[in-house]
């Protein structure tokens, strides 16, 4: 499963959503998705990929978070 | 300023039945609420049982996203504040700033901790839920409460143990009256069935151990040998008297006394002499006008400990006199409903509010040998018939804490 249906797919069971109105351009806002509701989306992924993921900017839409997990599995490729 | 307070709103969420409606039904019927634990395996605690409320279904009240994110006493707080509010009719009426929430709970996220600390031990900080403290903190059910009516007054727990309940509505009552508030959403949740608690219970030897959901919870019975420990909420909406006459209101009842004492004395023993008890309760009926010859109902605290029984019946001796107190009709629903904890006391303040609306009383189910010790008249097994003119709640919680309601029905 790529990221981004990985994210999607966690939205939609956390919060009852339809996962194919979710789009990278989606604003976590425009869900319900607040600062406190992001961490726990990344704790699950986290619980998923078994790499940490530590966000350096702000997450705003459903692409940064995809950036953010992409970024995470990278660097642990890397080692 | 002192005005009056009545109650314009319940809602119960309970062993016995969740809704007032059937809550009440059932305690009438004497329908026992305690069963074997299914909230965790008990295997390994020596209590096998508890008053758990079945069928619960958050999504009957909450939206999904919102149910992840609130503890289950919290959830309960919602469902109880969702009947009381709906009856009440009070929303849209109200200035949000005149609007006030008083919330008991004794422990608050008690589930969210246990699950939260077995995260921690198995699998790191790192999978500590960031909802973990504000879903554990024992104040989040009275601001959850503002946030969903957007009643912008105080917004106050009561953290008084098992007395949590009926502190809290004493104390929004007290705001009422004085002229801080003139609506508030009131009463006590809890949510202990987790297997830290039951094993911290059973260590201090308070809990049942007894298998037989009949023979577990029996207060002022001799074959007693501690409390049941139970889940559930109760709320109330109280408004004050002239506002709820001017908008139509159903008035089920006002609130016409409260006492609030502490013991002073052990962390977790009432007060031999049961001075703390009693002066709670004299507290209560001084304030509502109490006369020698009344008719009155008392839901005892009753909570089926030894320690709690003798001191509260000798409490009642106290404060009514020796001869007053051999007439009053008391009973303990615990026998019922099992120790809803913080929750008791708010459930038991609409168990007084029906007994004087429908003349009335629950029976203390299962109390076949009488305690030598508790000789007054618990109300065993059957439901009582009689036209009561004052009915008072009792609760009592670790700490010390003693607290007294007393109600009437409205026009005598």
């Amino acid at each position: 499963m790529d990221v981004f249906q990985m994210i999607a797919t966690a939205l939609a069971d956390r919060y009852g959503l339809d996962a194919s109105e979710i789009t990278p351009e989606t604003e976590l806002i425009s869900i319900g998705v607040d600062s406190l509701d992001a961490a726990e989306l990344l704790m699950a992924l986290e619980e998923k990929i078994g790499v940490e993921i530590e966000p350096t900017k702000k997450l705003a839409t459903i692409k940064d978070v995809v950036a953010t997990v992409e970024a995470a599995q990278n660097e642990s490729d890397s080692f | 300023m002192n005005r009056r307070v009545v109650v314009t709103g319940m809602g119960a969420v309970t062993p016995v039945g969740i809704g007032v409606r059937n809550f009440w039904a059932n305690l009438k019927a004497g329908v026992c609420g305690i069963g074997p634990i299914t909230r965790f395996d008990a295997s390994r605690v020596k209590s096998s049982l508890a008053g758990e409320v079945k069928n619960f279904d958050p999504l009957d009240w909450l939206e999904k996203a919102e149910v992840g994110k609130m503890d289950r006493s919290a959830q309960f707080a919602v469902a109880a504040a969702s009947e009381a509010m709906q009856l009440s009719g009070v929303a849209g009426t109200v200035d949000p700033n005149r609007a006030a929430v008083y919330l008991g709970t004794g422990i608050g996220g008690f589930e969210t901790n246990e699950a939260n600390c077995f995260k921690l031990f198995d699998k790191g900080p790192r999978r500590v839920s960031p909802f973990f403290v504000p879903m554990m903190i024992a104040n989040m059910p009275a601001g959850l409460l503002a946030i969903r009516y957007d009643f912008r007054g105080a917004a106050l727990p009561a953290v008084t143990a098992c007395a949590s309940g009926t502190n809290a509505i004493g104390e929004a009552v007290r705001a009422i009256r004085h002229g801080y508030a003139d609506v508030a959403l009131t009463g006590g949740t809890e949510a202990p069935i987790v297997e830290v608690g039951v094993a911290g219970f059973n260590s201090m030897k308070a809990l049942a151990t007894a298998e037989d959901p009949n023979a577990a919870s029996l207060p002022f019975d001799a074959r007693r040998a501690g409390f049941v420990i139970a889940e559930g909420a109760g709320v109330l909406v109280l408004e004050e008297y002239e506002r709820a006459k001017n908008r139509g209101a159903k008035i089920y009842g006002e609130i016409v006394g409260y006492g609030s004492t502490c013991d002073a004395y052990h962390m977790t023993a009432p007060r031999p002499d049961a001075d703390g008890a009693a002066r709670a309760v004299v507290e209560a009926i001084r304030e509502a006008g109490w006369q020698a010859g009344e008719s009155v109902y008392v839901n005892a605290h009753g909570t089926g400990t030894h320690l709690n029984d003798v001191a509260e019946t000798r409490a009642l001796k106290i404060a009514f006199g020796e001869d007053e107190a051999r007439r009053l009709a008391i009973s303990s629903t615990k026998s019922a409903t099992g120790h809803m904890l913080g929750a008791a006391g708010a459930v038991e303040a609409i168990v007084c509010l029906k007994a004087l609306a429908e003349n009335v009383a629950p029976p203390t189910i299962n109390l076949l040998e009488p305690d030598p010790e508790c000789d007054l008249d618990y109300i065993p097994s059957t439901k009582r018939e009689a036209k009561f003119d004052l009915a008072l709640s009792n609760s009592f919680g670790f700490g010390g804490h003693n607290a007294c309601l007393a109600f009437r029905r409205i026009g005598g």
